[in-house]
């Protein structure tokens, strides 16, 4: 049901970027464009430079050269508040928590940014219901275990409300259960918000996804419908290991 | 129902105590005491207020002021030089607040935003106060004095006028007005922290300790919320300078000197850190220690004071309050039947599952 994508002005569009680290380009030359309510996954090995992308999307990082506009606003380079002030939320590799506050108090600060205190209780309770961490609102979020603290972390992503949703490797050390129930939740979501995810799990990205972006040593390798991109030899040889010459 | 309320119901329950006590302390005190303990008490209430400032900085925003006396010493001075300037004590204590705040904003405004590394922000407030101990011990002779203040050098200020009844300066405080003053200022600071640390501005100050790129990714600016906290420590601090300068009536450049902010730093060690009643009973412990180690010839009393510090840091790492907390916590556990709590059961099931 999506529209045409060239007649639309796109959710987030990134040009030429590219970011060095000293000698090493993490990330080269990369244009990628992503529509509204569009979900998109991003594959590619270890070191590709998914997350530095990431990264330089939520202003973590500032890119060494290029531009990222979210709709009409120029974010190159922006703070990563200023870019979560416009509706951008991450889930990070590495689960990024309030380690010493409750899962209620993690939501709820997430949930409050610049909202009446009726209103972010409201999200509050929402949130921590759609995401089944009612039972464990009190506990602090330094106990769980670790699918549990990605499950908080998606639940403070959700609670500041953003408009485009980056999960970075959202199903990694989940259980069989937990992995299906969150690829769920990414559709569902998907439904009114624009994602992008990351993700190395092969079975979950054909439970989600619609249009993948493969990326390889900095670059874009291949940009296509799951089915293509998965079937692509060069995808499996950059898997594997073989770097196409 | 809100999981999160019996922990709520206890920090209530803790609030509650505290401030009783406060007040049953402020009220009997003067009734219990004689003038000298009186006057003793007016101290530790002084140094209490100070060791509050380094407890929520240190504790709650996760700053490590290890400069802390500059802030007492600039709110100390603010109060003499004004007070001696204008007679009456009602906007000198405005000032002892806002001078160090206003200074606490500059310095942190370029330590923040300026992105100065946790270690690095240590080292410079510790370098802060040692310049300013430098500054005013170097302020020798009349020709440094504010007005009809002579600042004196290493000499300091004498005979600083005590504080006055608000906007009567013909009426000064007694000894009882300003143990008054000075625990009830205690008191109603303590408060505005809980209230602050209660509210969303110290929610978020605490989320930003706990992780800062989390703050950042969810639109929080960690530098302003540490700003902000930074700042209302300095206040804090600027208080407890006042007080302490109208407890001897005498302020001297060891207000600003390194032992000083040492000290603080202990109170709040040896009282728990991350909580607010700690460093104020710490302060009042040290500091009785330390009049009692000087009373006696057994042990030198700085190698005596030491020991109790090393004592301290191997065998209370977390300090007095979180352990007196935790152990108060098991005897009600082993009291009431036990019975599993429903988030507990909630969360072993779905680890069943």
């Amino acid at each position: 049901m999506t529209p045409p994508g060239a007649t639309l002005r796109p959710l987030i569009e990134a040009r030429g970027v590219t970011m060095r680290f000293g000698g090493v380009t993490a990330v080269a030359d990369v244009d990628f464009t992503l529509g509204e309510v569009e979900l998109r996954c991003l594959i590619g090995p270890n070191g590709a430079g998914k997350s530095t992308f990431f990264k330089i999307l939520t202003g973590q990082l500032k890119p060494s050269e290029g531009r990222i506009r979210l709709r009409d606003t120029d974010i190159t380079g922006a703070e990563p508040h200023a870019i979560a002030r416009l509706g951008v939320g991450i889930k990070t590799q590495v689960p990024n928590v309030f380690n010493g506050l409750t899962v209620h108090e993690n939501v709820f600060v997430a949930a409050g940014r610049r909202k009446s205190l009726a209103r972010t209780r409201a999200i509050v309770d929402e949130t921590l219901t759609r995401l089944a961490l009612t039972g464990i609102a009190g506990r602090l979020v330094g106990q769980l275990a670790h699918g549990q603290r990605q499950w908080v972390e998606i639940a403070t992503v959700l609670a500041q409300e953003p408009e485009l949703i980056l999960l970075d490797e959202p199903a990694a050390g989940m259980t069989h259960d937990e992995v299906h129930r969150t690829a769920a939740l990414i559709r569902e979501i998907n439904r009114t918000h624009a994602l992008i995810v990351v993700e190395h799990d092969m079975p979950f990205i054909r439970m989600i996804a619609k249009t993948v972006t493969v990326f390889n040593q900095g670059r874009i390798l291949v940009e296509d419908t799951v089915e293509r991109v998965l079937a692509d030899p060069r995808v499996r040889d950059v898997y594997l290991g073989k770097q196409a010459a | 129902m809100n999981p999160a309320l019996p922990a709520r119901r206890a920090s209530a329950l803790g609030f509650a105590a505290t401030l009783a006590i406060g007040l049953a302390i402020l009220f009997g005190a003067p009734h219990v005491l004689d003038t000298f303990g009186l006057v003793q008490c007016t101290g530790f209430a002084a140094l209490a207020m100070f060791g509050l400032s380094q407890g929520f900085v240190w504790g709650f925003a996760g700053v490590m002021s290890f400069g802390q006396a500059a802030f007492l010493g600039l709110g100390g001075y603010a109060y003499a030089v004004a007070v001696i300037n204008m007679g009456d004590s009602s906007i000198p204590v405005l000032l002892s607040i806002l001078v160090p705040m206003a200074f606490a904003g500059l310095l942190g405004y370029f330590m923040f935003y300026g992105r100065i590394s946790d270690a690095y922000i240590g080292v410079i407030t510790l370098t802060v106060s040692v310049i300013l101990f430098q500054l005013v011990n170097a302020t020798s002779g009349s020709q440094y004095r504010i007005g009809a203040a002579e600042l004196g050098g290493f000499n300091g200020i004498p005979a600083i006028p005590a504080l006055n009844a608000p906007f009567h300066p013909d009426e000064p405080l007694d000894i009882d007005g300003i143990w008054y003053a000075a625990m009830g200022a205690l008191i109603l600071v303590y408060g505005i922290l809980r209230a602050v640390l209660a509210a969303r501005l110290g929610r978020v100050i605490v989320a930003i300790r706990e992780n800062e790129i989390r703050a950042q990714l969810i639109g929080y600016d960690p530098r302003l919320y540490k700003l902000i906290a930074f700042m209302l420590a300095a206040g804090v601090a600027g208080l407890a300078g006042c007080l302490y300068a109208n407890w001897g009536g005498f302020i001297s450049p060891t207000v600003f000197a390194l032992p000083m902010s040492a000290q603080v730093i202990i109170y709040v060690l040896v009282g728990g850190l991350g909580t607010l009643v700690g460093p104020m009973l710490g302060a009042v412990l040290i500091q009785a220690l330390i009049i009692a180690a000087g009373s006696q010839t057994v042990v030198d009393s700085n190698l005596g004071l030491g020991l109790v510090l090393v004592g301290f840091v191997l065998l209370v790492p977390q300090g007095l309050l979180p352990v007196a907390r935790s152990a108060a916590l098991r005897l009600v556990a082993r009291v009431r039947t036990p019975r599993p709590g429903k988030a507990a059961d909630t969360f072993a099931t779905e680890r069943a599952r």
